[in-house]
């Protein structure tokens, strides 16, 4: 069974329809890129996933349950991690806090004023772990606030990672990153999809990165879908060309 | 720390205070500290804690004047009554954030205050609950004498705040108090890893309230005498200051900036009826040069 299926979903602000009538499917495994200019409803379409906000009509299936509705609470719970354009981190807490609070969350463990050595070192063996896999490790006790944008991003997607998801939405995981930086990150996202066979859905503006990673692309403009297909079918497309030009002389 | 309370009645005879200064300290030192968990270390301002405070206090005088003349019982009751009112307004108030939320923890607050300003029966209104005094504690072949003895009361009062604070503590160094952490850091992000803020706030905001109450019922023991003033929002507000003061940062911190402002208070107000302009003075000038308190400026400087 398709791990996410979204049908028809829409959003409507006052008389500005966001995101119209976009339907996609993703399957275990796969690692989806959506790109499109910018203004083209893909943030928008990515929190209506999330549970940031409801769709004006449309539905959302994750495993073949509807989560239209679902708070992003809930929908954290039944397996969907994302990370934002800004990153969103607990900047005055260090990177192992940062990732212990996210370790003892997905162990179920948020409401417990007490746990026991054995847990408590179970918490420790899993964030050294996550630590390792993002290259923290050397940094555990810095501020993540006091990071480098790279790194910052990384304690993101580990902390997403920790909450062991289904499938791990990265809205622009470089943006704003120069190349190293970029080469890091993707080279990350990279592993995590290889490696550990994570399903990933990204939003992506660095051409480069999407061409690499993506297993397939959608292309959205103005809130609907312009094309859909391998980056081989995308790089051809004369609509998907058109719109970007488009956009570049406008 | 301990070891600095544990002696401080002996200490402050040597400064020229006296033990009741100690024990008011303590009290307000508990009540700053509670404070201090909702605001400190989930990120949320309440302007409205007097109310939790007030009634602690009242619920521990109205039972020793009309219930029973039995100290731990109206310690207990204080508490409880503070711990429902919480649990019930937190419940209402809870979606509000930032500065709605600040407001109507003083609309709330203030509701309690005309309550006991009005309802003359049972509060006597302006005049307090006056005609009762704390009792002393049978506890089998012990009796212990915290009416009579001074000293005895400050560590009664000591023990029970030791009660409150390790209890904060261990809360604080939970899986349950990271979560509030993550809330004051970014509560977008707390979200994002499944942790449902409304209601991790209402119990922060439920167990801050609780031991604000258990200060409150101490403070009216202290006294032996309580009136609506302990119910005031500018109470609320001094509470804010010692946080702030000492340090909202650090777990000890509004301690210290209880002892501050409580001892100022004190000094200054055998002086000068307007004592508050100079505790408004040394606030001013510790935001000004010390943003992370007091005890916050130590901290920095000892790991520097």
């Amino acid at each position: 069974m398709s791990l996410l299926q979204i049908k028809n979903v829409s959003k409507r602000f006052g008389n500005l329809i966001a995101v119209d009538g976009v339907s996609l499917t993703i399957e275990p495994g796969e690692l989806r890129a959506i790109i499109g200019p910018n203004g083209a409803g893909k943030t928008t379409f990515f929190n209506l996933i999330s549970g940031f906000f409801a769709p004006t009509s449309g539905s959302i299936l994750l495993d073949g349950k509807d989560i239209t509705r679902m708070s992003p609470e809930e929908r954290v719970v039944r397996g969907m991690a994302r990370t934002f354009q800004i990153t969103e981190v607990f900047p005055e807490l260090s990177v192992a806090q940062n990732l212990r609070i996210a370790v003892e969350v997905a162990a179920g463990f948020r409401m417990k004023p007490w746990i026991d050595r054995a847990r408590r070192e179970e918490v420790a063996a899993r964030v050294a772990d996550l630590l390792d896999n993002g290259g923290l490790t050397a940094k555990r006790d810095i501020r993540v606030g006091a990071l480098s944008h790279g790194d910052q991003r990384a304690a993101e997607i580990m902390m997403s990672l920790a909450l062991r998801p289904r499938i791990l939405m990265l809205d622009e995981p470089t943006a704003g990153m120069g190349d190293q930086e970029t080469y890091d990150i993707a080279r990350l996202i990279r592993r995590l999809h290889k490696t550990n066979g994570m399903t990933i859905m990204l939003i992506e503006h660095d051409m480069r990165v999407v061409f690499n990673l993506a297993d397939r692309i959608m292309v959205l403009a103005e809130g609907r879908v312009l094309a859909e297909g391998t980056p081989d079918d995308i790089a051809n497309s004369d609509a998907v060309q058109a719109a970007y030009l488009g956009n570049a002389a406008a | 720390m301990w070891a600095m309370l544990l002696t401080l009645p002996f200490l402050m005879g040597a400064i020229g205070g006296y033990t009741e200064l100690a024990t008011r300290i303590v009290v307000m030192g508990l009540a700053a500290m509670s404070l201090n968990f909702l605001l400190g270390f989930t990120g949320v301002l309440s302007f409205g804690h007097a109310a939790y405070f007030g009634l602690g206090a009242y619920g521990t005088a109205l039972t020793i004047k009309y219930l029973a003349p039995n100290t731990l019982l109206a310690l207990g009751i204080g508490i409880l009554t503070a711990a429902i009112a919480a649990a019930l307004i937190g419940a209402l108030i809870v979606k509000r954030r930032g500065v709605y939320f600040a407001m109507v923890t003083i609309a709330f607050g203030q509701v309690f205050y005309f309550i006991a300003f009005r309802w003359n029966a049972v509060t006597g209104g302006d005049d307090g609950v006056t005609g009762w005094h704390r009792m002393p504690i049978d506890i089998g072949a012990a009796n212990l004498d915290i009416y009579g003895d001074d000293k005895a009361f400050y560590y009664f009062v000591l023990s029970i705040f030791a009660v409150c604070i390790g209890i904060m503590a261990l809360l604080l160094n939970s899986p349950f108090g990271r979560t509030l952490l993550a809330i004051r850091e970014n509560e977008r992000r707390a979200r994002f890893l499944g942790i449902p803020i409304d209601h991790h706030i209402w119990l922060s905001f439920l167990i801050s309230c609780t031991f604000v109450g258990a200060a409150g019922s101490l403070y009216a023991l202290l006294n032996n005498f309580i009136d609506p003033r302990a119910l005031r929002f500018d109470l609320s507000g001094n509470l804010v200051i010692m946080a702030v003061l000492g340090g909202m940062r650090s777990f000890w911190g509004p301690l210290i900036g209880a002892a501050i402002f409580v001892a100022l208070q004190d000094y200054v107000s055998s002086h000068t009826e307007n004592w508050m302009s100079v505790i408004g003075l040394v606030f001013v000038l510790v935001v000004r040069f010390f943003p992370r308190g007091i005890l916050g400026v130590l901290r920095g400087r000892a790991s520097a």
